[in-house]
């Protein structure tokens, strides 16, 4: 059952080849033989209730598409009764007491949560190595990080140990594992999925998406997370299209560019053919390709690490051990419950971005760091609005290498490095998908697809057709015992 | 040396909305601790705040009431610090782009007046409640106040003592309550001032360094404070010694201020641009909606007191200083529109006696505007003389029933039986003959001797208008 797509379960569902009890079951049993580590919490129980819920609905004839379709949800995400960890020591005993929108609305359309997905340290991470509840694996190869911060989302869909995940990408955190696991990975125009109930790393840049199998899998959940919410302002205030419709549309005469800045240094060879062979293979289904320039693009780090770290450093001070979550042993006054309960429960990764971030907003520095990196962010989205004057889609690829082995990369400005593709798309709001273009070094290689705001359908249609030609989405890591 | 004390006020006024500005609890006051504080309250992880429209309403309403230019792209800032009743870790509040920008009002004290400027007024919420005294050694915190709106009114160093700061901070309170945007609430802390005060040499341009004074929940609490501040200040400089910058407590039971924090204590707020709100974008058609909607202003309602019932300067002011007196007096005018001139006498004399000396606000007074105005229309309508009116007043402060209802069961309704008083006034000139003579040798003044005798007889009952008529006829 395991490898078909969700598109193909959800049929399999309604033709009532098998139950949601014993899909649920088989993934649950898939899971417990898995030593990948991409899950915190299995939710066994839960979700063999909600499948057999899930079950009468379709008995009854009242389900809807994806009902009983079970998922990986990343431990990001607020579950009403369910630890919500965010993959850090200062949550481990969190238990959330209500559900994120995103939750309510995979509940309200009857999908069965398997347990919630590991994931790096407040979604603070480019190879999940920075968990709490310990690395993920490379389902591709064990020896290898899985990319992050979704990283057990990725490693889940990739080993097939749920038909689809849900991710959050901030500075690439869908894309990149998605690239690195092999799988199709999505992160929508900021605003289109609901933030409200997603702990927040950098608000101004956090976006849920979906992590699955193919673009049609992509297209169907995308359907389920995106709308507008009331109780997050910066939601758009703009009809969910149907993200399947145009799955099926030609492409002939796309344009796509090629951003030169994408295809510099550093970007290992292997990968930059693969890359290039997918690019091909749309030409010749009837694109056109075009070299862009995103001259700004060249500031996206720096300015990233700016701005991201400054919002952390704000969005973490509710952790502070007063009403949740880790407090400090026999704290001997107020100072010494904040000093001890955040140094003893925060990671490394997570201590050192609040840092960064308190800095650079503190007096006499806020206009070098804060609002200049703010400045260069808005050249950065001017850069993409004049190429999509020209193009239809951007592409690319998604990390300059493939997957590196677990505990190779010591320093975090190496590790920095990896996001140098994914993160313009987040600083400029834009939607970005990753999609499985090939291997090197026997590790899947992703290529990256930037497109305008609001245009999801359409970089689902272009990854879509792609998929039709092309069977890379198909590969499934061998499993030894 | 002569001194000069400067004074600029940061009053906090919390609006009267039903919910909180960025979450949908309640704000009630005085419910079970940590009652009304929901997810957005207590700042769990994932929670957003979503903006109550309703504070920009109110917010430019106050703007406009001062003049204020609106900024109609205001921006909602996060002010970052560590506090246990402060649950996000931030205050939201805004900083650059504050949705009132400058604006100005007039003060009164005696006859003079003066205008003072307003430097801003911006949004922000209110954090929770730190009890420190309910447990040994833990302190209590109660969130329910957490997010409760609040504007933010910051004035010019315009004042230059303690009498000019209450003048400007009572005006502020009877702007904000004409307005219905807060109920101005010193005991439940709606209202809160911080003053902030320094002193310079006489002349000098250049201002001394300030003391911010903090805690103060009465008129009659700032003046003091501010007072004590002052002579502090002119102690220390006198003495050859500086002035700290610093937040000072000031504790009204032991009439004190002591220092809270020192500037080089102060936080680093580390203020940016809230990432979760959007900025605020207003309308010209909401603007043009509120405009429509301002009631009238403490000087428009003056304005027609004098024009529409002939009241005096003076009444008219004192009567608009304060939006309750304003309702009182309006609501007695409905019956008693002949009458204003006696309306407002009644308000300004007894009413507002009697409520100073049993500390009460008019609010709380034990004699509705109804029914004041129906002892009114009594002395109108010479049921009784004023004199008598002061007895009822005080039997219906103290609960005895209606103005009919005691003038009825203690029978003080005025003689008006001319018979009755003729006879009466008949025996007093039989039995007064050598004051009689004076009278008539041209000795007006005595007169009261017999005005007084024929009241005496009838236990000040008799209408003072038919006596003298009376008298004067019989005498003459």
């Amino acid at each position: 059952m395991h490898t078909k797509t969700l598109a193909q379960l959800a049929q399999g569902l309604k033709n009532k080849e098998f139950s949601s009890v014993e899909l649920t079951q088989h993934y649950l049993d898939r899971i417990e033989k898995s030593d990948l580590n991409a899950f915190i919490t299995v939710t066994d129980e839960l979700a063999l209730i909600q499948a057999q819920a899930a079950d009468d609905k379709i008995t009854k004839g009242n389900a809807s598409v994806l009902t009983g379709i079970p998922y990986a949800h990343k431990d990001i995400f607020c579950t009403q009764g369910v630890k919500t960890s965010a993959g850090s020591k200062m949550l481990d005993n969190f238990i959330s007491p209500y559900d994120a929108t995103v939750s309510h609305k995979l509940n309200q359309a009857d999908l069965v949560m398997l347990g919630k997905a590991n994931m790096d340290e407040f979604a603070m991470g480019s190879s999940n190595e920075n968990s709490y509840f310990g690395d993920v694996k490379n389902p591709w190869d064990k020896t290898k990080i899985p990319g992050g911060s979704s990283g057990g989302s990725a490693a889940a869909v990739a080993a097939r140990l749920s038909a689809f995940a849900t991710g959050t990408d901030t500075g690439g955190s869908i894309r990149q594992p998605a690239s690195l696991c092999g799988i199709t990975g999505l992160k929508p125009t900021y605003g289109r999925v609901s933030r409200y109930g997603m702990i927040a790393y950098a608000s101004s840049l956090d976006q849920a998406g979906p992590m699955t199998q193919t673009a049609e899998d992509a297209a169907l959940v995308l359907n389920v997370m995106a709308g507008f919410d009331e109780k997050d302002s910066t939601s758009a205030e703009r009809d969910v299209e149907d993200y399947t419709a145009s799955l099926n549309d030609s492409i002939k005469g796309l344009t796509i560019g090629l951003p030169k800045e994408f295809f510099s240094e550093g970007l290992d060879d292997e990968v930059a053919s693969q890359v290039m062979a997918a690019v091909k293979e749309f030409e010749a289904m009837g694109a056109t390709i075009k070299e862009v320039s995103l001259p700004n693009s060249a500031y996206a780090i720096p300015t990233y690490y700016i701005v991201a770290p400054c919002e952390c450093s704000s969005n973490l001070s509710r952790l502070d051990g007063v009403r949740y979550g880790y407090r400090c042993d026999d704290p001997k006054d107020l100072e010494d419950l904040y000093l001890r309960s955040r140094s003893e429960g925060f990671g490394e990764e997570v201590k050192r971005r609040i840092m960064i971030g308190a800095y650079a907003l503190s007096a006499g520095y806020y206009d070098a760091y804060y609002l200049k990196a703010q400045k260069t962010r808005h050249l950065i989205s001017e850069d993409f609005k004049k190429a999509f004057k020209d193009v239809d889609v951007i592409m690319g690829p998604v990390s300059p290498t493939t997957a590196f082995d677990l505990g190779s990369v010591k320093d975090s400005v190496s590790m920095y490095l990896a996001d140098i593709y994914t993160l313009s798309a987040n600083l400029a709001g834009l939607p970005g998908m990753s999609i499985p273009a090939g291997f090197a070094q026997n590790l899947p290689v992703g290529l990256q697809l930037i497109g305008n705001y609001w245009s999801e359908s359409k970089l689902l249609n272009i990854a879509h057709q792609f998929q039709q030609q092309t069977d890379w989405h198909t590969q499934i890591p061998e499993e030894k015992d | 040396m002569e001194w000069e004390t400067v004074i600029g006020l940061e009053i906090h006024a919390q609006l009267n909305t039903k919910s909180k500005i960025f979450s949908s609890a309640s704000t009630q006051f005085g419910a079970k601790p940590n009652s009304q504080a929901c997810a957005v309250d207590l700042g769990l992880p994932g929670v957003l705040p979503v903006l109550n429209k309703e504070v920009v309403s109110k917010a430019v309403k106050f703007g406009l009431a001062v003049d204020a230019h609106i900024n109609q792209r205001n921006v909602f800032d996060r002010k970052n610090y560590f506090y246990p009743d402060l649950p996000k870790g931030y205050q939201i509040s805004q900083l650059d782009w504050p949705i009132v920008g400058e604006g100005e009002i007039e003060i009164t004290l005696g006859d003079k007046t003066k205008v003072i400027g307003v430097t801003r007024a911006h949004l922000e919420e209110d954090a929770g409640k730190s009890i420190h005294d309910l447990y040994d050694d833990y302190t209590a915190v109660d969130l329910n106040r957490a997010g409760t709106p609040l504007l933010e009114i910051v004035s010019e160093p315009d004042m230059r003592n303690a009498k000019e700061a209450v003048a400007y901070a009572k005006k502020i309170h009877a702007l904000v309550q004409y307005l219905e945007i807060c109920d101005g609430n010193m005991q439940e802390g709606s209202f809160r001032c911080d003053a902030n005060v320094s002193i310079r040499p006489m002349g000098q341009e250049k201002l001394g360094t300030r003391a911010e004074l903090k805690n103060i929940n009465s008129f009659k609490f700032l003046e003091r404070a501010i007072n004590l501040e002052v002579e502090r200040q002119q102690d220390i400089l006198e003495e050859g010694g500086e002035v700290a910058q610093e937040t000072r407590l000031y504790d009204a039971v032991k009439h004190e201020t002591r220092s809270m924090r020192s500037k080089e204590e102060a936080n680093d707020y580390r203020y940016f641009p809230d990432p979760d709100l959007l900025p605020v974008e207003i309308s010209d058609e909401l603007m043009a909606q509120i405009k429509q909607e301002l009631p009238e202003l403490p000087q428009e309602k003056k304005a027609r007191f004098i024009a529409e019932f002939g009241l005096s300067e003076y009444d008219a002011d004192v009567l608009t200083s304060q939006k309750p007196m304003a309702d009182y007096f309006e609501k007695m005018i409905v019956n008693n529109a002949d009458h204003a001139k006696l309306c407002a006498n009644w308000i300004m004399g007894e009413l507002s006696a009697s409520l100073n000396k049993h500390q009460l606000e008019l609010l709380d007074a034990p004699i509705t505007a109804d029914d004041l105005s129906l002892l009114v229309n009594r002395i109108g309508d010479d049921t009784i003389s004023g004199k008598i009116a002061k007895d009822v007043f005080k039997a219906m402060w103290d609960g005895e029933g209606s103005a009919d209802e005691i003038i009825e069961a203690k029978g003080l309704k005025q003689m008006t039986d001319t018979g009755a008083i003729e006879a009466i006034v008949d025996e007093i000139i039989a039995n007064n003959q050598a004051q009689v003579e004076q009278f008539k040798s041209g000795n007006e003044k005595i007169l009261g001797f017999f005005v007084g005798q024929a009241m005496k007889a009838t236990q000040g009952k008799a209408n003072p208008k038919l006596l003298n008529e009376m008298l004067r006829s019989k005498l003459g």
